[in-house]
């Protein structure tokens, strides 16, 4: 029996074991557990002041010190925050406000208090498949030991201590992961080009680069701040695998600094894990070493392109660069350079620990396991979900998302970001994967899910995007910097009634300039929304144009001509 | 170095694995539209113009940014190409304000040169008559920011061979403007040596030298090889 002491560093799959188990028999001493999600949703509407009152309500009473208030993880369903959960019982309270901590600890001993109650065994949460999210709140997002308990870094200590860096890569690559962030580029393959990175130049061999990108900047995408929110660890963990199998020795988190919550939980992360010996030099007593930088973006959102992000690490201006060379060859100052999404990292734990085969059978035969969401507009159940591949979208937004509030009918489901696109209702039988999605002329993107009802212009939407897209160019390329302020341009005469069948045609000319043209991906990805628009809804620009009014009552009022009134005198 | 041979518009060729297509193909006689590309600089790949279909790729590739490679089948020229290169120049000519009969340039211009080989004769997309200034507080050297299509090739001028790096873009999208040190009027920029590199690295008539009348301004940026071939030997 090793007698291992958590404030020492651990170094053995034993010891891991071992303090696991501790950390559980200690948790074990209180017969309830309360968890108050502490995430940004639930901050938001005072969850802070419910976990206090919780707190102070366990703390003033006689015979409650087996109960442990603390803060925890997102539950999903952002919609009725702030949400408290109690393991025990699987219980779920919604909309709690710190009036009713006293109830909430009264009801441990007794029934549940049912007016707070929240339906878990809904489709919401019955319908999902947590990998990325699977301990489903019910965890500290600021405490290493809770993490250790749940069975965290056994996947890094099985990798450094069993499996060697070209037995970790053939894992991600038998598990099928994709990129995360969008483009669905094969995971393991970048690995091991980076990997491999070191062999031909051998003066490049020296220093290599692992680079978390948290620089999430689609409109409504939420998904990369929950999962940095909740599984900080997880994912610095995925990293240090990443760096283990690639044969890197320092890594950045790059993180938008519109995140200040996910940036201190990452913060608070990198501390513990250093500390426990889980970080930093000599990990686990191997011989291996990684340390993690926070980078924080400066609001560009160009920067979450991987060469931009380079040069914002860099110390540069947020600017492209043209590809090849691709970052795995020549990335942060010349090195090769591994870049992957908050949530490949996230995914890269499961897949370690509970095998490439178990995670292969998710999914559908081209895209393999599961994918956050966050489920946006007008829709029941807004909030941050975790789907397997191959789901369809109508499963999507009328089970899990309890579809379109007050009586409103469902228009377009808009996924991929700014360079996605909007899909009808007739093609909403589709499976959500990446090959399914490219070929309705959208994008699966980072996992921004933005539902659309009768009570949304489809042009106004489409000029929406390219405002977006015009704002964030960062100027470089002609393309880019120019169409889209002339796309939008467009787009806005449209809304105005001012459009004509000409100027339609030369927006559609100009989206193929565009989206050929353009040096990166912002610019490449920028028409889709118009072009996907254009494909579905034609008749909603035919209407601005040619009767010069809005069919949903955006851009004027139903039936009305939206033409500026010209002067009655 | 290795050597490759490729093919580009048909023509068989060899060129140098670190070589870039653009340079392979005028070794060769077959000249690619420019605009943000200055021999003796470093490349940029911003202005779009020298893209061309490579075979087996989907993506449309920069010239210049392009390395060659054995095999390689490059074509240089065609419709859909032509059509990408005339709204470009089309876009820039929209996103200033260049008025060419008074314009220092006029018949010295690169801008003008491509808009002539590409057979523009109208702009079909709306101008967008933005506001622009003229900074005329240096002593010798005048920047009309109508006139700038923000190739960058000052920028880079004045950082890698002056080693001054007084110019650069503020601001991003359709707001990038060229700036002078920390956005101050060039005539006060206490980094500026008042050398002209970047006088004779741009293309339009943006920054011109004071006293010339519309169509005097010549300008001649060969200078910038010999240096750099000087500054090779040299390491």
């Amino acid at each position: 029996m090793i007698n291992h002491k958590f404030d020492q560093p651990i170094t053995s799959l034993e010891e891991l074991a071992e303090e696991a188990t501790a950390q559980q028999e200690k948790q074990t001493c209180y017969t309830d557990r309360i968890f108050v999600c502490m995430g940004t949703a639930c901050q938001s509407v005072q969850s802070g002041a419910v976990l206090q009152a919780l707190q102070a309500q366990v703390k003033n009473r006689e015979g409650q010190e087996q109960c442990l208030v603390s803060p925890g993880g997102c539950q999903g369903n952002c919609a009725s925050a702030p949400l408290v959960s109690l393991p025990k019982g699987d219980l779920l309270y919604q909309r709690v406000q710190p009036a009713d901590a006293e109830e909430i600890i009264d009801s441990l001993s007794s029934q549940p208090v049912k007016r707070l109650l929240c339906d878990n065994k809904s489709d919401f949460f019955v319908k999902q498949k947590r990998v990325v999210t699977n301990h489903r709140g019910l965890l500290n997002p600021e405490s290493i030991e809770d993490y250790i308990a749940a069975g965290g870094y056994s996947a890094l200590l099985k990798g450094l201590f069993e499996l060697s860096p070209e037995a970790v890569i053939e894992q991600v690559q038998k598990s099928g992961l994709r990129g995360r962030g969008g483009a669905g580029y094969p995971t393991g393959l970048k690995w091991s080009t980076v990997a491999k990175a070191q062999t031909e130049p051998k003066a490049k061999a020296d220093q290599k680069y692992v680079v978390c990108n948290a620089d999430e900047g689609d409109p409504g995408a939420f998904m990369n701040r929950s999962v940095l929110e909740d599984y900080p660890f997880r994912v610095l963990e995925g990293m240090t695998i990443a760096a283990y199998a690639v044969g890197a020795s320092k890594g950045y988190v790059y993180v938008r600094a519109e995140y200040p919550l996910a940036v201190e939980r990452v913060k608070n992360a990198i501390r513990s894990a250093e500390k426990h010996g889980l970080l930093g030099n000599k990990i686990a007593s191997s011989a291996f070493d990684f340390h993690v930088e926070i980078r924080l973006g400066a609001g560009a959102f160009v920067c979450g392109e991987e060469t931009a992000l380079i040069s914002s690490i860099e110390g540069g201006k947020g600017l492209p660069c043209p590809r090849p060379p691709y970052p795995a060859e020549s990335g942060l100052w010349g090195k090769p350079t591994l870049i992957n999404n908050v949530e490949t990292f996230a995914n890269i734990v499961p897949i370690v620990s509970q095998g490439a085969d178990w995670y292969a059978a998710i999914g559908t035969p081209r895209s393999k396991g599961t994918k956050t969401f966050a489920l946006s507009g007008r829709i029941k159940n807004t909030g941050l979900v975790e789907v397997p591949l191959g789901t369809t979208l109508r499963e999507m937004i009328f089970d899990i998302g309890g579809g379109v509030p007050d009586g409103h009918k469902f228009k377009a489901v808009q996924t991929g970001g700014p360079a996605g696109g909007c899909i009808p209702e007739e093609h909403l039988d589709a499976t959500i994967d990446y090959e399914s999605l490219m070929e309705l002329g959208s994008f699966m993107g980072s996992g921004g899910m933005i539902v659309m009802d009768d009570s949304s212009c489809m042009v106004d939407v489409a000029k929406f995007f390219m405002q977006f897209c015009a704002a964030e160019s960062c100027g470089k390329c002609v393309p880019c910097r120019v169409g889209t302020a002339h796309m939008h341009d467009m787009l806005d005469r449209i809304t105005k009634g001012e459009g004509t069948m000409e100027e339609l045609g030369q927006l559609e000319s100009l989206s193929d300039v565009v989206k050929f043209t353009s040096l990166c991906g912002l610019g490449q990805g920028a028409p889709n929304p118009v072009l996907s628009t254009l494909r579905f809804f034609k008749a909603e620009y035919l209407a601005h144009i040619v009767a010069h009014t809005c069919p949903a009552g955006v851009c004027g009022p139903i039936g009305q001509d939206i033409r500026r009134p010209t002067c009655a005198l | 170095m290795r050597v490759v041979t490729l093919k580009i518009n048909g023509q068989e060729m060899s060129g140098r694995e670190d070589e870039d297509i653009l340079h392979v193909a005028r070794e060769h006689g077959i000249d690619i539209p420019t605009l943000c590309q200055l021999d003796g600089i470093s490349e940029w790949g911003g202005c779009r113009l020298c893209l061309v279909e490579i075979e087996g790729s989907s993506k449309l590739s920069a010239a210049c940014v392009t390395k060659v490679s054995e095999g390689m089948v490059v074509n240089t020229e065609s419709a859909r190409l032509a059509g990408y290169r005339k709204t470009i120049v089309e876009m820039l000519f929209t996103e200033g304000n260049h008025v060419c009969s008074v314009c220092v340039s006029n018949n010295n211009c690169e801008l003008q040169d491509i808009s002539h080989d590409l057979k523009i004769d109208h702009i079909s997309l709306p101008y967008r008559y933005p506001l622009k200034q003229v900074d005329a507080s240096h002593d010798l050297f005048i920047f009309d920011a109508n006139r700038c299509i923000l190739c960058t090739r000052c920028v880079r001028v004045c950082d890698e061979v002056e080693g001054a790096h007084t110019w650069d873009i503020a601001g991003r999208g359709i707001k990038s403007q060229l700036i002078s040190d920390l956005h101050q009027p060039w005539g006060d920029s206490p980094s500026c040596t008042s050398c002209g590199k970047c006088v004779e690295a741009c293309p339009t008539g943006a920054l011109f030298e004071k006293g010339k009348a519309a169509g005097e301004m010549v300008k001649d940026a060969r200078f910038l090889v010999y240096l750099a071939e000087m500054k090779e030997e040299k390491s």
